[in-house]
C-alpha cells in the first residue's frame, strides 16, 4: 500500500538504562548512562534528564569520561564508532570510525590519546573470540575521523565490559574469561595467565563473573559464579601468586568496584544487597539491604562521594557514601514476561503494566519516565532462585480511572493455588490508588479474564475463572459495618453448560456483557442477568472478544483459534461477515470505531486496521516486527494530529503501542508527525549549562518575564544606541562554550571590530 | 532502599452477630445480680425520685430495693393474696397496688400500713396507676371494668365497663390528667377521657393485650399481646403504624429507654428484644434463663431489671469507666508528664534549621526475626501462649509467610518434646477452624513427616497425635453429614432461583473435606 511509506514503526523509549555501567562526572552533578542508541545525561540530585546524546545508530556498549578533559565523554557502539561528546551542552565533538563492532571501551589516565576497545577477532571465523585492542585516536581536525591505528593487547577476552579492569596507574590490565584470569603488564609487555580448576570438589562454579582492580595497590578482586570474591596479590610472577577468598553472596557476584581511595570494595548480586567490604580489614563489611532488585553494575563517582548501582529492573540508584539514597532513576521495567495487559490510566494517560515483582508500574509514554510504582502484593520480596513468588497476573482500570482491579497469583503446586483479587480506589488527596477490598480465592481456578463495565454510575467488574464460572462484582455499602465505607462483593455467579469461560467484554455503554465459553459466545444483560443470545462459530475456541464502538456499536467481534475473525450483528443476531485471518491480538481504539488486529504470518506479524462495519481494512502493514506481538494498546494523544490523509486517519486521535517478542515497546508514527517533532526540537535550544530542574523551570520563566519587562522599559533607549552585546559576533562569543572556542588572540580582532559603531547606525 | 514490609495479617470476617453501636451499648452491663423473690415477678416500677428505688411486686409482697442493694430497703407484706401492679406516684411519695382480693391499697412509701383501701371491684385488680394530676387512681380489674378513684375520699369517681374481658394493663397519659388507656383480653385497647362517658378511641390488637405503653410524645401508642407488638398512631385516629412479630411466645411487657430511642419488649420465650423506634428493627437481643413477666429500665439506662416467672429478679448495672479503675487497684507507675513534653514545647526561632528525627518503624518480634531470616525463632515467637491463644490468626499468618518463603519445614524441624507438644496443641485447637484449615493441614502433614521417626518415644506427644487423629476423623464425619444435609437441601433448592449459594457452599465443603481425608490417611499410616 501507499500508506506504508507514510507510517513507520518506531521505537518509543522505555529502553534499558541498565545495559552498561553508568558513570558519574567528576563534579558528581551528572550521571551518564547508555539507553539503547542514545546516551542519557541525568542530574544526580534531581533525577531529571538533562540531555540526550543522540548520534549512534546501534546499541551503545561503552561509556567513559575523557581522562584529559573531564567535561567530555567517549562512547562506543555496535555500529563501529567511538564518539566524543561534550555532555554539558549535549554536543557531538568528534566521531572516530573503527569499522568493527565494539563491545566495550576503556580509558586509562596514563595512556593519553589512546582508548582501549574490545573487538571481535578478525582472523578467526569464530565469532565467539574477542580481543582487547588499544586504539590510537588520530589528532586530525574534522568531525569524522577514520581511526585504524589498532594495537592488540590481549587476546581471548570476554566481551562483557565488567570482566576487564585497568590496574594501578594503568600499569596492567586484568581480564577474566571463563576460568582464566589474564594480566597484561604494559611496561614489561608480558601476559600472565592464572586459571582456576573447574572440577574442584565443590563443583564447577568457579567461573569468573567480574573483575575490579585496586586503584593504588597491586590487588585484583574477582567475583565468581558461586558468590565468592577472590583478592589476588603478587600476580607479577607466574608461580608465586596468592589469593584470599571472601564469601558472603549466595549466588553469583554480578558487580565489583573499588572506591577511588581504595578503602572499600563494593560488591553486589542477585540478593540486591550492596556489600561494602573494608579493604585490608579481613571480612569486615557493611550492607545496604533491600535495594529492590538484583544489582547488575556498580559505579562510584571519581571523588568517592556517590555510589551508584544499576539494577535488573531498569533502575539506577544513586546513594551518598553515607548510604542515604539521593536519587532513583527508573526506566520502564521489563521482565522476561508480561502477564498483565497493557493498560492506559485514564487520568495520567500513563501506560500501566507489570513492573517490579509484585508491583504495577505507571509509565509516562510522553516523558519516557516512570511515574510511580504501585505495590500490589504488599509482601517482603525474597530474592532467592526457585522460590514461587506472588505475581500480578491481571489488571483492569475502569473508564474514569477511579478503580483498579488486580489479580495476584501464587502457585506452588497444581493443587495449591493462591489467588487474591484486589480492588483499589483512587484517592484524590494522595493522588494514588488505595486498597479497598481484598478477596482471596475469588475463583476456585485461575482467573482468565477481567473487565470493568463502561457504565459511569454503577461500576461493575466481571471476572472469568478456570472453574467454569464468571462472577460479577459490585460496589456495595454495608450499613452494619460503620466507618468502613463501601466495599466490593459478589453480585452474580454465572456459568454456561459447565464450559470454561475464557474471555469477557462489556459493550461501550455497559448494557451488554459478552462472555466466551470455549467456542460459544454468550451475551448477557448485566441488569437482569438474563442470557440473551449465543453465537458459535466452531471449530476453534474464542481467543478475543470485543464490541464495536460509537457508530459500530451494534457489532460484536470475535477471533478464534482456528484462524477466523468474525463479526456478528447484535440487532439481527447473525454473522455479518467473517474472514480467515490468524488474529493473535484484537485491540479496539477507545476513541474511534477502529480496531487493530495483529496477525501472525511466517515468522513476522502483520497489522490490519479496520472498521467493524466493513470487512475491508483501512490500513494494513506487513511485517511490523519479527516474531509475535505480545500486547498492544491504543493510547490517546494529547492533541489531535492535524493534516492526516485517509490512510493515517486512524492515528489522528490515538497512538498504537505494542510490545514485541523481545519486550521492546514500539509505536507507529506518521511522517507529518515526525516533521513536527523535528521542527519543534530545533526551537528548543537549551542556552544554559544549568541543570534543567523543575525549580529552574519555575524560576527561569519568572526571571525571563522579568527581564522582558525591563527590556520593554529600556527599549526606547536601546533603539537609539545599539548596545555592543546586541551584535551577533559578541553573542556568538558569549554563548559558545569556552573550551571549544579558538584562542583569544584569534578572536581579539573580531571582538574589537564588533565594538565599533558604524556611522550609518548613528544616523 | 525500601523498608522491610511487615507480615500482613489477613482480617477474617467476624462470625456471628455484627458489632454495632447498639450491641456495644447494650453489652456494656455487668454480669446480672440475681435476687430470689417468693413468686413470679409481675411488676417492676422505678421511683421517679433520686436515688431511684424500685418497687418489685411478686407474690403477696411488694419489695422496694435501693439502686445498688440486694436486700429490700422496704417491704409491704400486708396482702392476704397476690399483689399486683405496685406503682409509684410521680412525686415518689405514694405507692398504689392492686391485689387478687379485689382491693386497691395505697401506701405511703415511708410507712408500713396502707393509707387507704379502695373497695368496689368484684374481682382481682391487675392494673393500678396514678393519673397525671396526682389526685386520682386508675384501676383495671378482672370484672371487665376500669375505674377512676379519688385518692383522699376513697370514692369511685367514674366507672367504664366497655371491655368484654379482663382488663390487665393500662397507662395514664402524662400530659393530660383526664386521659388514660387500657388494654384488655377482649383484644382491644381503649382510650378513655374522664370528662366523657364513653371511650374515645378503640383499637383492635387482634390478641389479648398484655401491656400498653405510650411514647413520651404520646403521639404513638405501643401495645403488646400474643406474639405481636403493635405501634399505633394516635394522631391518625388509631391506625396501625407497624406490627412487629419478633418473639415466638407471648410478649408480656414493654419498656422504653430513657432517651425514647429504643423500645424493649420482654416475652415468655425468655428474650428481651430492643427495637429502634425510628426503623422498628431489632437492634439487640438479651437472653434470660426463664420466661420474662416484667422489665424496667432505670433512668439513664443505668440498670436493666427483669422479673421472671420463676421468681428470679435479674438486675444488670451499667459498667462505668471509673469502676474499672477501682478494680485495677493501684495504678502502675508511669513516667511524669514532663517526660512527654520535654523538648516539645520549644518554639523554633525563625532561622533555625529544623532537623526531624526519622520515625522508626516498630516491628513485631516475629517480623524482627523474619527480617533476620531466623525462621525457627520467628515461629517460636508466635507460638508463645498469649499469641497462639488470643490471636491465632497472627500465628497462622506467620506460618503462611514461612511457607511462602519455602522455609516452613526448617522452622518446624528440630523441636524438643516441649516445643513439639506446643505445636501439636496449637494444631489440635485450630486445625478444624475453616479460616486456618488449608494452611494448618499442610503444617500437620509436615509435622508428621518430620517427626515420624520419634513417634513412640514420648507419651505426651503420642497422646496428642492420637487426639489429632481423633479430631480429624470426627471432622470427616461432620463433613460427610454436612454433605448429606446439603444434598437434601439441594433437592429443596432445586426449584428456587437462589441455587448458586448452596452450590458454592457445597464446593467449599468438598474441598476441605478432600484435604482432611488426605491428612487422616496420613495419620493412620503413621499411627
Amino acid at each position: 500500500m501507499v500508506a506504508s511509506a507514510e507510517v513507520r514503526v518506531a521505537r518509543c523509549g522505555g529502553s534499558r538504562i541498565n545495559f552498561i555501567e553508568p558513570i558519574i562526572t567528576l563534579d558528581s552533578r551528572f550521571l551518564l548512562c547508555a539507553s539503547g542508541d542514545a546516551v542519557h545525561v541525568y542530574s544526580t540530585s534531581t533525577e531529571e534528564r538533562v540531555h540526550v546524546l543522540q548520534g549512534h545508530v546501534d546499541l551503545v556498549t561503552g561509556l567513559r569520561l575523557n581522562s584529559s578533559n573531564h567535561l567530555q565523554v567517549y562512547s562506543c557502539s555496535l555500529d563501529g564508532t567511538v564518539k566524543l561528546w561534550d555532555f554539558t551542552d549535549g554536543i557531538l565533538i568528534k566521531t572516530y570510525i573503527v569499522g568493527h563492532k565494539i563491545f566495550s571501551l576503556y580509558v586509562s589516565k596514563f595512556h593519553e590519546g589512546t582508548v582501549f576497545i574490545i573487538l571481535p577477532m578478525e582472523s578467526s571465523a569464530n565469532t565467539e573470540a574477542f580481543q582487547l585492542v588499544a586504539l590510537h585516536l588520530p589528532k586530525t581536525t574534522g568531525p569524522e575521523v577514520e581511526a585504524r591505528d589498532i594495537l592488540s593487547v590481549l587476546r581471548d577476552v570476554s566481551p562483557i565490559p565488567k570482566a576487564t579492569s585497568f590496574g594501578r596507574g594503568g600499569e596492567f590490565v586484568a581480564s577474566a574469561s571463563g576460568l582464566q584470569l589474564s594480566v597484561y603488564f604494559f611496561r614489561k609487555q608480558k601476559t600472565y595467565r592464572f586459571s582456576l580448576k573447574a572440577n574442584d570438589k565443590k563443583g564447577a562454579r568457579n567461573r569468573f563473573t567480574c573483575v575490579a582492580s585496586h586503584p593504588n595497590d597491586d590487588c585484583i578482586a574477582t567475583g565468581h559464579e558461586d558468590g565468592k570474591i577472590r583478592l589476588w596479590r603478587n600476580f607479577s610472577q607466574k608461580k608465586e601468586y596468592t589469593y584470599s577468598t571472601e564469601h558472603w553472596h549466595h549466588s553469583a557476584v554480578n558487580a565489583l568496584h573499588f572506591t577511588p581511595e581504595g578503602t572499600e570494595l563494593l560488591s553486589g548480586g542477585v540478593e540486591s544487597v550492596l556489600v561494602l567490604w573494608r579493604y585490608g580489614a579481613g571480612s569486615k563489611k557493611d550492607f545496604v539491604p533491600r535495594l529492590g532488585s538484583a544489582i547488575e553494575h556498580i559505579s562510584v563517582s571519581p571523588d568517592g562521594s556517590l555510589y551508584c548501582t544499576s539494577h535488573k529492573d531498569n533502575k539506577i540508584v544513586v546513594m551518598k557514601s553515607s548510604r542515604d539514597i539521593s536519587a532513583i532513576i527508573q526506566g520502564l521495567v521489563k521482565g522476561e514476561t508480561i502477564r498483565t495487559d497493557l493498560l492506559i490510566d485514564p487520568r495520567t494517560k500513563a501506560l500501566v503494566c507489570n513492573g517490579k515483582p509484585g508491583h504495577l508500574q505507571f509509565f509516562s509514554l510522553r516523558h519516557d519516565k516512570q511515574l510511580y510504582n504501585l505495590d500490589i502484593v504488599q509482601q517482603e520480596y525474597i530474592h532467592e532462585a526457585g522460590l514461587h513468588q506472588c505475581e500480578v497476573t491481571k489488571a483492569a482500570i475502569d473508564a474514569q480511572g477511579s478503580w483498579l482491579a488486580t489479580v495476584e497469583e501464587r502457585q506452588e503446586n497444581p493443587e495449591e493455588l493462591d489467588i487474591i483479587l484486589k480492588l483499589w480506589a483512587y484517592d484524590e488527596s494522595t493522588q494514588s490508588f488505595h486498597l479497598n477490598t481484598s478477596i482471596s480465592m475469588a475463583h476456585e481456578g485461575q482467573i482468565s479474564a477481567m473487565c470493568f463495565s463502561g457504565d459511569a454510575e454503577a461500576t461493575m467488574l466481571v471476572t472469568t475463572g478456570r472453574d467454569g464460572h464468571f462472577k460479577a462484582w459490585l460496589l456495595a455499602d454495608h450499613p452494619d459495618a460503620q466507618g468502613e465505607g463501601a466495599s466490593w462483593s459478589c453480585d452474580y455467579v454465572g456459568s454456561y453448560h459447565r464450559r470454561e469461560p475464557t474471555r469477557c467484554c462489556f459493550s461501550a455503554d455497559g448494557s451488554l456483557l459478552a462472555v466466551g465459553f470455549g467456542e460459544v459466545v454468550t451475551v448477557w444483560s448485566p441488569s437482569t442477568w438474563e442470557l440473551l443470545v449465543t453465537f458459535s462459530q466452531p471449530p476453534g475456541d474464542i481467543r478475543d472478544l470485543c464490541f464495536g464502538r460509537l457508530s459500530c456499536s451494534k457489532y460484536l467481534l470475535g477471533t478464534t483459534t482456528k484462524n477466523l475473525l468474525c463479526c456478528w450483528n447484535l440487532l439481527t443476531c447473525s454473522l455479518e461477515w467473517s474472514s480467515t485471518v490468524d488474529v493473535i491480538l484484537l485491540q479496539p481504539d477507545p476513541l474511534s470505531e477502529n480496531m487493530a488486529a495483529f496477525s501472525r504470518a511466517s515468522g513476522s506479524t502483520d497489522l490490519f486496521v479496520f472498521k467493524p462495519s466493513e470487512p475491508r481494512p483501512l490500513f494494513s502493514q506487513k511485517a511490523v516486527c519479527s516474531g509475535t506481538v505480545r500486547r498492544a494498546v491504543f493510547a490517546p494523544r494529547e492533541e489531535v494530529l492535524e493534516g492526516c490523509d485517509e490512510s493515517t486517519q486512524w492515528l489522528s486521535c490515538s497512538r498504537l503501542y505494542f510490545l514485541t517478542e523481545h519486550m521492546e515497546l514500539m509505536t507507529f508514527s506518521t511522517k507529518s508527525e515526525e516533521d513536527q517533532i523535528i521542527a519543534s526540537s530545533k526551537q528548543l535550544v537549551i542556552d544554559d549549562s544549568v541543570a534543567v530542574t523543575p525549580f529552574y523551570l519555575l524560576l527561569g520563566k519568572h526571571r525571563k518575564s522579568q527581564r522582558e519587562t525591563q527590556d520593554s522599559v529600556s527599549s526606547h533607549t536601546a533603539a537609539r544606541i545599539q548596545l555592543p552585546q546586541g551584535s551577533p559576533a559578541i553573542r556568538e562569543l558569549l554563548h559558545t562554550p569556552a573550551h571549544v572556542l579558538p584562542s583569544a588572540s584569534f578572536l581579539c580582532n573580531m571582538f574589537v571590530n564588533s565594538l565599533l559603531i558604524s556611522k550609518s547606525g548613528v544616523r | 532502599m525500601a523498608s522491610y514490609k511487615a507480615t500482613r495479617i489477613p482480617s477474617f470476617p467476624r462470625l456471628g452477630e455484627k458489632v454495632t453501636q447498639d450491641t456495644l451499648y447494650w453489652r456494656n452491663y455487668k454480669t446480672p445480680v440475681q435476687i430470689k423473690e417468693f413468686g413470679a415477678v409481675t411488676k417492676i416500677d422505678f421511683s421517679p425520685l433520686s436515688p431511684h428505688n424500685y418497687a418489685v411486686t411478686a407474690s403477696t409482697r411488694i419489695h422496694i430495693y435501693g439502686p445498688y442493694s440486694q436486700e429490700p430497703v422496704k417491704s409491704f407484706t400486708r396482702f392476704k393474696d397476690t399483689a399486683y401492679s405496685g406503682t409509684f406516684r410521680s412525686d415518689g411519695q405514694l405507692l398504689v397496688a392492686g391485689s387478687e382480693e379485689a382491693l386497691i391499697r395505697l401506701f405511703d412509701v415511708s410507712g408500713r400500713v396502707a393509707l387507704r383501701e379502695y373497695t368496689g371491684h368484684s374481682k382481682a385488680v391487675h392494673f393500678t396507676d396514678f393519673s397525671a394530676d396526682r389526685f386520682h387512681i386508675l384501676s383495671g380489674s378482672d370484672d371487665y371494668t376500669c375505674r377512676l378513684w379519688d385518692i383522699p375520699s376513697s370514692a369511685e369517681v367514674s366507672r367504664y365497663s366497655e371491655h368484654t374481658d379482663y382488663v390487665r394493663c393500662g397507662t395514664p397519659s402524662r400530659l393530660n390528667p383526664d386521659v388514660f388507656i387500657t388494654g384488655s383480653y377482649d383484644h382491644t385497647v381503649k382510650v378513655f377521657d374522664s370528662r366523657k362517658e364513653r371511650s374515645v378511641m378503640t383499637m383492635d390488637h387482634g390478641q389479648p393485650v398484655e401491656s400498653v405503653l405510650l411514647f413520651p410524645s404520646e403521639g404513638l401508642l405501643v401495645s403488646a399481646g400474643g406474639r405481636y407488638v403493635k405501634v399505633w398512631d394516635m394522631l391518625k385516629g388509631g391506625q396501625v403504624l407497624v406490627s412487629l412479630k419478633n418473639h415466638h411466645k407471648t410478649v408480656t411487657c414493654l419498656c422504653m429507654s430513657s432517651t425514647g430511642q429504643r423500645l424493649l419488649s420482654g416475652s415468655l420465650d425468655r428474650h428481651v428484644k430492643v427495637y429502634s423506634t425510628t426503623t422498628y428493627k431489632v437492634v439487640h437481643n438479651f437472653d434470660y434463663a426463664a420466661s420474662i413477666l416484667s422489665i424496667a429500665l432505670a433512668p439513664n439506662d443505668d440498670s436493666i431489671i427483669a422479673g421472671m416467672t420463676n421468681g428470679v429478679l435479674s438486675v444488670k448495672h451499667k459498667k462505668h469507666p471509673e469502676d474499672r479503675k477501682m478494680v485495677g487497684g493501684t495504678s502502675r507507675h508511669r513516667p511524669a508528664y514532663r517526660v512527654f513534653v520535654k523538648g516539645k514545647n520549644y518554639m523554633p526561632k525563625q532561622d533555625d534549621f529544623l532537623v526531624r528525627k526519622r520515625e522508626k518503624a516498630h516491628l513485631k518480634q516475629y517480623d524482627k526475626e523474619l527480617k533476620r531470616f531466623q525462621v525457627s525463632k520467628a515461629l517460636d515467637s508466635v507460638l508463645k501462649p498469649h499469641v497462639r491463644l488470643k490471636t491465632p490468626e497472627v500465628t497462622v499468618a506467620v506460618i503462611q509467610e514461612l511457607n511462602r518463603r519455602g522455609t516452613l519445614k526448617n522452622a518446624l524441624a528440630g523441636r524438643d518434646e516441649k516445643g513439639l507438644s506446643i505445636l501439636l496443641s496449637f494444631l489440635i485447637r485450630n486445625v478444624v477452624d475453616s479460616r486456618f484449615a488449608p494452611i494448618l493441614l499442610t503444617v500437620a502433614e509436615m509435622v508428621l513427616d518430620i517427626y515420624m521417626k520419634v513417634v513412640g518415644q514420648s507419651a505426651v506427644v503420642d497422646k496428642q497425635i492420637l487426639k489429632l487423629q481423633e479430631l480429624v476423623e470426627k471432622e470427616i464425619d461432620y463433613q460427610q453429614e454436612l454433605m448429606e444435609v446439603l444434598g437434601m437441601m439441594d433437592t429443596l433448592f432445586a426449584t428456587m432461583t437462589a441455587k448458586k449459594e448452596a452450590a458454592a457452599l457445597c464446593l467449599v465443603h468438598f474441598s476441605t473435606n478432600h484435604c482432611i481425608s488426605k491428612l487422616s490417611k496420613k495419620i493412620q499410616k503413621g499411627g
